[in-house]
């Protein structure tokens, strides 16, 4: 023992050239966590907070009180919708590597914790994303197309080139428009589901941040204010392990799960690994349940992996082993339905293959679509007097006298040119 | 040196001949920093004194309050200007005031460092200069350099300096002067005299303007990446401008900008920042104070517009070459 307190530096598992130890996740055996009714006390939820949620056994089998009674053709939606998604995520990230659109943030690992949790939810609750949930566009509906368009910055972007790549919205899908700033959406996401109780509607909101954005002061308004109103809000935590660089020790999560915040600040917690598509499923099915019927919120963990870089502007291998992800300890989510889906005798490789060339084709389709909208290198261009637009809900007389100076000094530049007559 | 490793050379000084000197932030230890300002020195000085912390920025400067009251002297990263915001309540509420509400019992000497300004296709949440609403409080002293030169001496005196600074550090120039000119060809800085860094100690005094070219026909007051993009419209038009680097903020030498509009007559004001009630309008009315009756045209402002940063329109958002050109030109030719 020390005779002074000395400051504590959370440690890091394994760093570059170590081997990749993920000892310090700490697993149920499938099926083994219990399922309470939807109207559970909070402090009953207290367990469930701490020990994992998982339905998918390693031989692909559904197990235990959590086994969500989906049929084949769901487990094949779902299961056609996360390869969507990833297929979707590794043309995009390549297509920023050749530079055809400046930025782009991959969620490669975490599909299951968007998709079975989209799939859980009604078509109208409204959505709360961080920017790693490709997924619940693509439940929504959202057109390949649309996200591709917002890639590029092009004159189909439904941002009209206001936002940084992968920071979508969809209005009518109802999916909340994406900040970069940490969090920030999630007592936007309370706030939503306040309203529904005080208009006295059905839906309810749910939203998404890193296990990391848990240190902004946000996600601790968020859960107080949840928890104060009873709001219908289901509020997820994806634990992907790392902020950019940072450790989720640094989080808070040494020795601790970030869903026992849920109870210890007076809403359900459950911790479920998000790799297992049934279970994130079941998961939410039941937060949303106990939500909609007016029993409170709840925060899910999703203990999972950020098999990739934080973004195109990261380079994990900087800062934790090259090849962690094939150690990790709950596998991959793709993999894991689709063994489960095998051994039901509903899948099949072949299967499987036909369909990835299927989404791979469609892909190209919809790049090449998008692609004739222009990006911010060549092809149409947006207005740059669409700039001055949307500030206000009416141009104010400064902006319009700024958007006719703009004119002048583009023509300007444009005569100024080498080459202008 | 770059501007990085003038920074990084720069706090790498402080750690060593201080021990009192830490540095806290998301991203800075092991990793170095997402702009590889810190790169090393959490392997040189130890996770106790480079310290990597949860993604709070208010928790990041209420921490480096905490710490300066009981004696170190913090220097906090916000990894982007455009994330301080949560922040803000310690800043404005509690760093700035502290000295002042407790008549300088209690007293904590932060530096915040952060990097600010466009030109990097960071879109609204990666390029803002929020400067304006920092100087607008009283207690924080406010600097942003537009060199490797003096970014290294300026934020030595920062962490020397016994009130809260807050540093900006335009991100565009880390690795180069910029013109403005976004599809030239990047250049560094080992060909801009400024790029020069000697290796040890020195400081610049917080509260100097620079000259960062002599003229005679006008004189534009500017700081950081615009500095730059001034000296090149300038050049373009073949005008004799002074160009003032303003380098701190608050406190504002408004005896050196003064000096020099009243021997030109003339002056343009530029920065990145959007133009209404941004710093430009404190430069503006103290300059015409100050030189009323020297000045042969109205003081002209260049800057952002006043709109988010777009993400698609980077470049006719941003205060480039032909819009201070245009200003130069419209003040030329007023009476």
């Amino acid at each position: 023992m020390n005779d002074v307190a000395r400051l504590h530096v959370p440690a890091v598992p394994a760093r570059p050239g170590e081997r990749p130890d993920f000892s310090y996740v700490r697993l149920s055996p499938p099926g083994a966590v219990r399922r309470p009714p939807i109207d559970v006390a909070v402090q009953e939820t207290a367990s469930l907070a701490e020990e994992l949620v998982r339905v998918l056994d390693d031989d692909g089998r559904a197990v235990g009180p959590w086994a969500p009674a989906l049929d084949a053709a769901q487990l094949r939606e779902g299961l056609r919708l996360m390869l969507t998604t990833r297929l979707f995520d590794e043309r995009m990230q390549r297509t920023q590597r050749q530079g055809r659109i400046s930025f782009y943030v991959r969620c490669y690992g975490e599909e299951a914790v968007s998709v079975a949790a989209a799939m859980a939810l009604e078509p109208d609750d409204m959505l709360f994303p961080s920017y790693r949930n490709q997924g619940l566009h693509v439940v929504r509906g959202v057109p390949l197309v649309d996200l591709m368009c917002q890639l590029l910055s092009n004159t189909r972007d439904m941002c009209r080139g206001r936002q940084l790549p992968v920071m979508y919205h969809s209005a009518a899908r109802r999916l909340f428009s994406i900040s970069g700033n940490l969090a920030t959406q999630f007592p936007q996401a309370v706030g939503w589901a306040m309203a529904a109780a005080i208009k006295g509607e059905r839906q309810i909101a749910a939203a998404w941040v890193g296990e990391g954005s848990t240190a902004e002061s946000d996600f601790h308004h968020a859960l107080l204010f949840a928890k104060v109103y009873r709001a219908p809000v289901l509020l997820n935590v994806v634990n992907n392990q790392w902020a950019i660089s940072t450790f989720q020790g640094f989080a808070g999560g040494e020795q601790r799960s970030f869903a026992a915040r849920g109870p210890a600040l007076g809403i359900a917690g459950l911790r479920v690994d998000g790799n297992d598509f049934l279970a994130v499923h079941a998961a939410t099915a039941w937060a949303a349940e106990r939500a909609r019927r007016g029993f409170g919120s709840t925060l899910i963990e999703h203990v999972t992996y950020r098999a990739g870089a934080h973004s195109t502007s990261d380079d994990p291998s900087r800062y934790r082993p090259r090849d962690d992800y094939e150690f990790w300890p709950l596998g991959d989510p793709i993999e894991r339905l689709r063994r489960h889906l095998v051994l039901l005798g509903e899948w099949s490789d072949a299967r499987h293959e036909a369909l990835s060339k299927e989404i791979e084709a469609q892909i190209a389709v919809d790049w090449k679509e998008a692609a004739r909208h222009g990006s911010l290198n060549d092809g149409p261009k947006l207005d740059p007097a669409l700039m001055f637009d949307d500030v206000f809900r009416d141009l104010p007389e400064h902006l319009r006298r700024q958007r006719d100076e703009l004119t002048l000094e583009l023509r300007a530049r444009a005569a100024a040119r080498p080459g202008a007559p | 040196m770059n501007m990085v490793q003038a920074l990084n050379s720069a706090m790498d000084v402080m750690l060593a001949r201080d021990p009192s000197v830490v540095l806290l932030g998301e991203d800075i230890g092991y990793f170095g920093g997402v702009f590889r300002v810190t790169d090393g020195l959490q392997k040189k000085y130890g996770a106790h004194r480079v310290i990597d912390t949860p993604i709070a920025e208010g928790g990041i400067v209420g921490a480096a309050i905490g710490m300066g009251v009981n004696g170190l002297r913090p220097v906090a990263e916000i990894q982007f200007a455009d994330y301080i915001y949560p922040a803000y309540d310690q800043v404005v509420s509690e760093l700035a005031r502290l000295r002042y509400r407790s008549a300088a019992d209690f007293t904590a000497p932060v530096t915040i460092r952060t990097p600010c300004g466009g030109g990097i296709r960071g879109g609204q949440t990666h390029s803002q200069s929020p400067e304006a609403v920092f100087a607008h409080i009283s207690g924080i002293k406010v600097v942003m350099p537009s060199n490797p030169h003096d970014a290294k001496g300026l934020l030595i005196a920062a962490i020397e300096d016994d009130d809260p600074v807050i540093f900006f550090e335009p991100k565009r120039i880390y690795n180069g002067p910029f013109d403005g000119d976004p599809d030239k060809p990047s250049i560094g800085w080992t060909d801009h005299p400024l790029g020069e860094v000697p290796e040890g100690h020195y400081t610049l005094p917080i509260g100097r303007a620079a000259i960062a070219r002599p003229g005679i026909a006008v004189t534009i007051v500017t700081y950081g990446t615009m500095v730059h993009v001034c000296i090149a419209a300038a050049e373009a038009l073949g005008l004799d401008a002074e160009v003032l680097d303003v380098r701190t903020i608050v406190p504002l030498d408004i005896d050196t900008l003064a000096e020099s509009v009243s021997r030109t007559g003339r002056c343009l004001v530029a920065h990145e920042a959007t133009r209404f009630a941004g710093f430009g309008a404190e430069l503006s009315a103290s300059i015409q104070e100050a030189c009323f009756w020297s000045l042969e045209a109205p003081i002209m402002r260049v800057a952002g517009w006043d709109t988010p940063y777009p993400h698609a329109f980077e470049w006719e958002y941003f205060p480039g070459k032909m819009r201070v050109m245009r200003a130069l030109e419209a003040l030329m030719a007023a009476a």
